[in-house]
């Protein structure tokens, strides 16, 4: 898949990656995923996505060459990568927070790098392709475990890790009220966790009523369309008995709809780094004192953000990009125990050469796409 | 209750949720979440065998971020900059920190340029850019376009059926009616010039016509 400019993508004949440093793995790709965050590439939001980039941050697939430092892989490994590309020993590597790698990205200082996500993370090419160039072999990718479904595994290079961290962001404390913006892939992994740290009731605001429906059946969670209310501030309010949620996780980020001209200046206009309405609508809808984590992924240009309202009420903003393999452990313990299945939200598989009308079914959220599975090799 | 120090009620007990929810509180403990605290050092280096990495052969000059004091010792190589677009992006990355608005405006303008000349280069070539392959319209027939967005209460509805299409499918039109208008002109111009002819012998009878009329 190459990135032919906003809006279009297409496949391509790219020369095979090779080994660049000691320490790389080429892997085959036998499962990739297309992934909201993908999307702002897409809609060329991100800035310096280059023609010609493949994207894709989540896949696995089996080792296909090793470079001469490399130890713990070897040829024909079944791995799963996590979507942070990372050195392992940097000041930041070293305390834990992969995602914010200081030796793998050149293009920029307040991101770490990320396969297939523009130079601006690096300048990586990524997994939606049948061969892709995996840095610090062994560092980042594990050997999936044999009882492990590919799929499931697949899901734990992103869009799980990042919603289960946005929930551990949240501080969540026994009885909590959590109010999840965004029932995509991350906003259901979010509100499924808010659960295993004790939430007391969570609440899932979306405008599809599909993936609200996924919500329910999924997460367990009390939905709410937002576009059945005329203020989702004061909905949550009345929700809570006028207090507010003690958590809000923002699992939407740039692409929010819910305000045309807030999505016009950033998607269209790129005047804004992003469509700050979900978070907006959470620095509002949560009580004084409450968390917002914000794991929705937004561009690095400014964005309209009520940043007032956040410190009147005296909130604790955290986010970040997850630092994926630090999750896994206990991720596997909780899919092994049968508390989380995360194939259950996959609900398309698409050959890699069908990938234009892939990503055009996400981004445009027909057919009642939640999550697609891309194949590399299904021809 | 909000206005005294009671917490509103929940309608349901830990006990009940424990008793609903598969895993419900499995991670309770902040001490069995993975990333609390947010610092935590890694003991095993993540199967990192260096205190630097060996660096990465620089093949070709690589852009980096000013604030960085010297290229990352690993780094991406696709699509290295070249052309107009390149020494756009080389400026921003050279001249201007991410703290800068100019740093990200000259790259999107330089991801502008980029598309553009993708664009016309590929016109050059046997495989030029097809805007309804590659922007997968043709999915919106294969997968219930219609059924998908109607009567479905969707807010993304005035951005897909107006913005999009004007942002994304306009810059097209535009240029293929600029390219049929300049074809056009051209026929013209290599047309024999009898016309201009006829017209001067026209507007040469209507005014004998008109002098002749009083």
């Amino acid at each position: 898949m190459v990135y032919r400019g906003p809006h279009k993508v297409r496949v391509e004949d790219k020369p095979v990656p090779v080994v660049e440093h000691p320490n790389d793995a080429i892997v085959k790709v036998e499962l990739a995923a297309i992934c909201g965050s993908d999307l702002h590439l897409y809609h060329g939001m991100m800035p310096d996505t280059r023609i010609g980039h493949t994207f894709g941050h989540e896949f696995v697939g089996r080792v296909e060459e090793v470079g001469s430092s490399v130890r713990n892989l070897q040829r024909g490994d079944r791995v799963m990568v996590p979507f942070n590309i990372y050195c392992g020993t940097c000041w930041f590597c070293a305390r834990g927070l992969f995602s914010n790698c200081h030796n793998v990205n050149p293009n920029a200082t307040a991101v770490g790098g990320i396969y297939g996500y523009s130079h601006t993370c690096g300048g990586y090419d990524g997994g939606q392709a049948q061969y892709v160039r995996v840095p610090f072999a062994d560092v980042g990718p594990s050997v999936i475990p044999d009882w492990m479904d590919d799929e499931d595994a697949l899901l734990c290079t992103d869009a799980l890790a990042t919603g289960y961290f946005g929930a551990q962001l949240g501080g969540i404390v026994e009885g909590d009220v959590v109010v999840v913006f965004g029932a995509g892939p991350v906003g259901l992994y979010a509100a499924r966790s808010a659960w295993l740290m004790g939430a007391g009731r969570v609440i899932v605001i979306d405008h599809l009523e599909y993936r609200l429906e996924k919500a329910r059946s999924f997460a367990y969670a009390e939905t709410y369309n937002f576009t059945e209310h005329d203020d989702v501030v004061v909905l949550l309010k009345r929700l809570t008995g006028h207090l507010g949620a003690d958590v809000a996780i923002d699992a939407v980020g740039a692409e929010a709809d819910g305000n045309l001209l807030q999505h016009v200046t950033s998607a269209s206009l790129k005047l804004q780094g992003g469509s700050p309405v979900a978070l907006n609508w959470a620095i509002d809808g949560v009580r004084k004192g409450a968390t917002v984590s914000v794991v929705g992924a937004y561009g690095p240009l400014f964005s309209a953000v009520k940043f007032g309202d956040a410190m009147n009420k005296g909130l604790t903003l955290r986010m970040n990009q997850a630092p994926v393999k630090r999750q896994w452990p206990r991720l596997f313990e909780h899919i092994r125990a049968g508390y989380l299945k995360p194939n259950d939200i996959v609900t398309h598989r698409i050959p890699l050469e069908h990938i234009a009308e892939g990503y055009h079914m996400f981004a445009n959220k027909l057919d009642g796409c939640i999550k697609p599975v891309v194949l590399p090799h299904a021809s | 209750m909000t206005y005294t120090s009671e917490r509103p009620p929940l309608a349901e007990t830990s006990e009940d949720l424990r008793a609903r929810i598969p895993g419900w509180g499995a991670d309770l403990d902040p001490a069995d979440r993975p990333s609390v605290p947010k610092l935590q050092w890694q003991e095993d280096r993540s199967g990192a065998h260096w205190d630097f990495p060996e660096r990465q052969p620089e093949e070709r000059p690589r852009e980096r971020s000013i604030e960085h004091a010297f290229l990352t010792p690993v780094f991406g190589t696709s699509c290295p900059t070249s052309g107009v677009s390149g020494a756009i992006r080389r400026l921003a990355y050279a001249r201007y920190s991410e703290g800068r608005l100019a740093h990200w405006l000259l790259l999107v303008l330089g991801d502008r340029v980029d598309a553009w000349g993708s664009h016309a280069r590929s016109f050059l070539t046997l495989r030029p850019d097809n805007p309804v392959t590659e922007t997968g319209v043709l999915s919106e027939f294969r997968r219930h376009g219609v059924s998908s967005r109607l009567g479905r209460g969707r807010t993304d509805l005035p951005h897909q059926l107006v913005v999009t299409p004007v942002v994304v499918a306009g810059p097209w039109v535009l240029g293929a009616a600029a390219v049929a208008r300049l074809a056009r002109r051209r026929a013209r111009r290599r047309q024999p010039a009898v016309r201009p002819a006829v017209g001067r012998t026209t507007r040469a009878l209507r005014v004998l016509r008109s002098s002749t009329s009083r």
